[in-house]
């Protein structure tokens, strides 16, 4: 950037750069067979129930406990519902909340960092030191705190978990912010008499989206877990609704007879955790090989 | 140096600062009466008069704020609302559990990690590398409930090694002790060792790439000794932020593993008072939580300043 800025040049197309950005991903390996699970999931996200073989709250306490077979392929729970129908259509729940928590994190800390990097010195403090508050709590008790207020449910475990990521995109778009507004093309911009609003949202935001893309991918994973977490604690999905993480939790009672019932939804999360973790791996290597995840290095905590 | 202590301990307290407003908050925010929410059906007006008047629910927010932070600061954070215990207690009472625990764990972290990030870097790009990254990402996507679940699927139900749950303190036997320890230090270490082995490797491969390194490697140093006396000491810095910011989530209280295994630790504590809506228990336990991690990420920037003189100077 510092090269084309000498020379006046512009900062290169956001098409091609998006192209290049592709071409690199596709060629890791790693990254492709996450996108193919990813697509798969959302396949079977979007279309769960039509695949399903059995109803997800079909009881047959004749066949409960039955391991895998071809009419169950997955096995029986204690209630004879049909586990892999059940991890089927689980998989929407996982993708929802990820999605959801995650899109409130980006809506709400992405402004945060855009106005603390921007302005600076008092606003900037301020916000920047809320947002420290915020991390100051390991993540998941953070998220049952929060849950403890809210109470238990789907739509404010979303929200939970969106508030405890929150800051990690605030911190990641200040520090490029901070870095963005410095080059030659914001201050020309500036001295040609462009508003801030038009400034941040024009110039500057396109210009620091790459680590924010990269900490969507990486943090979908992280959210997917908490959910699960959260879910296996009972304070997420309630019953008779399924979701891994509580299917895993009411698995735990029958693992001697049936250990099925927590094995599969255990892979299911694995895979689309690593999936993520993978796909945001390999946008980090293809957008910004130099940023660390915020998230990692804060580890995780469950 | 001074300045930068200075700086760092003042950001700290405004941190704590924050943080206890937060924890304050919470049973301020509960819809309703947080007395009356505690009580829910075993509700009796004696009970409820008493425990409001105890918990100064009739004064001020203000006022209230600054005598819950002066009790705090004294080592009182009040009663549970389900037994009348003093919160305090409970919390002294989960904390031996919840260390033995961390520090185990991050044994086992370090035992794994070390060794793995530094053939995996100094291997780079062979199938062993592969191997071990392999391994850390499937540890870092493991959720650690499921892992503890599976440890005792093999280790307890099928091979009958290990007891499944359960805690047995050292001065009670210390077999019994171990016994216990294993698996939940297993099910933690394990995944906080994968993702310290990625540190370990990201650092190391990156002191690899100095030019010191080149001039070791053209005096004729052997591989070994070139990781030990020019690598480790410069990739040491990044490694010990991780390893501090892992230790601080342990002594948090991994409260999904200590369900698990039935571990009577502070996460535990922090659950069952959100299912018996016993705030103050709840406050307390994460307050206490927060400040270890708030405490242990300054002596981590310490280090960090300690072991690089550029972090002092910027």
């Amino acid at each position: 950037m510092s090269d084309s800025a000498a020379t006046g040049k512009l900062a290169p197309k956001p098409e091609s750069r998006a192209k290049e950005t592709l071409k690199a991903l596709f060629a890791n390996r790693l990254a492709v067979a996450g996108l193919v699970v990813l697509v798969l999931l959302i396949f079977v996200g979007i279309f769960g129930k039509a695949i399903a073989p059995y109803g997800i709250n079909e009881i047959n306490i004749a066949d409960r406990l039955k391991p895998p077979s071809a009419a169950h392929w997955f096995g029986t729970d204690d209630l004879g519902r049909d586990v892999l129908s059940r991890v089927v259509v689980a998989a929407r729940v996982s993708l929802q909340v990820g999605f959801i928590a995650v899109g409130f994190s980006l809506v709400v800390g992405v402004p945060i960092g855009l106005v603390a990097g921007y302005f600076r010195k008092g606003i900037d403090s301020l916000l920047m030191r809320m947002m420290d508050i915020l991390f100051s709590f390991p993540a998941i008790l953070l998220a049952i705190a929060i849950l403890a207020v809210l109470g238990p449910g789907l739509g404010n475990a979303m929200i939970a978990i969106g508030l405890v990521y929150t800051p990690i995109f605030a911190r990641i778009t200040r520090g490029s912010v901070l870095v963005v507004s410095e080059e030659v093309y914001i201050r020309a911009a500036r001295s040609l008499g462009a508003r801030d609003v038009r400034l941040i949202f024009r110039h500057i935001l396109p210009n620091v989206l790459a680590p924010i893309i990269v900490q969507t991918t990486l943090s979908l994973a992280f959210a997917i877990l908490s959910e699960a977490a959260l879910s296996f604690l009972g304070l997420g999905v309630q019953p008779p609704n399924p979701a891994w993480g509580r299917m895993l939790s009411e698995g735990r009672n029958f693992f001697k007879q049936a250990p099925w019932m927590g094995i599969f939804p255990g892979v299911a999360i694995l895979l689309t955790v690593m999936a993520f973790n993978f796909i945001g791996d390999g946008l980090r290597d293809a957008l910004d090989p130099k940023q660390k995840s915020v998230i990692e290095s804060r580890g995780r905590s469950a | 140096m001074h300045g930068f202590l200075i700086k760092r301990l003042l950001q700290m307290l405004l941190a704590l600062i924050g943080v206890s407003i937060v924890v304050f908050a919470l049973m301020h925010i509960v819809p309703g009466d947080p007395v009356r929410v505690a009580l829910g059906t075993r509700f009796d007006q004696e009970l409820y008069d008493s425990l409001r008047q105890r918990l100064g629910l009739d004064r001020p927010l203000v006022e209230q704020y600054f005598s819950w932070l002066r009790g705090a600061l004294s080592g009182d954070l009040g009663v549970s609302f389900r037994n009348g215990q003093p919160v305090t207690a409970l919390i002294l009472e989960r904390l031996p559990a919840t260390m033995t625990l961390a520090f185990a764990a991050l044994l086992i972290a370090l035992l794994v990690a070390i060794p793995a990030g530094i053939i995996s870097a100094v291997k780079s790009g062979t199938a062993l590398d592969y191997t071990v990254s392999a391994a850390s990402q499937v540890g870092i996507s493991m959720p650690d409930f499921w892992a503890g679940v599976m440890y005792i699927l093999l280790f307890s139900l099928a091979l009958g090694w290990l007891p499944s749950s359960g805690f047995t303190p050292i001065s009670e036997s210390f077999t019994g002790w171990l016994s216990h320890l294993i698996l939940p230090a297993l099910t933690v270490g394990l995944i906080s060792g994968s993702i310290i082995t990625r540190f370990v490797r990201s650092a190391v491969l990156e002191a690899l790439n100095q030019d010191y390194v080149l001039t070791a490697r053209s005096k004729g140093l052997s591989e070994w000794q070139i990781v030990r006396r020019h690598v480790l000491p410069n990739a040491w810095i990044p490694i010990v932020t991780v390893v501090g910011l892992q230790l601080g989530f342990l002594l948090g209280g991994v409260v999904v593993v200590e369900v698990i295994f039935a571990w009577p630790g502070l996460g535990r504590l922090a659950l069952i008072a959100v299912k018996d809506r016993d705030f103050t228990v709840l406050q307390g336990a994460v307050l206490y939580i927060a400040f270890m991690f708030l405490l242990i990420n300054l002596v981590v920037d310490i280090v960090y300043a300690f072991l690089d003189p550029r972090v002092r100077v910027s």
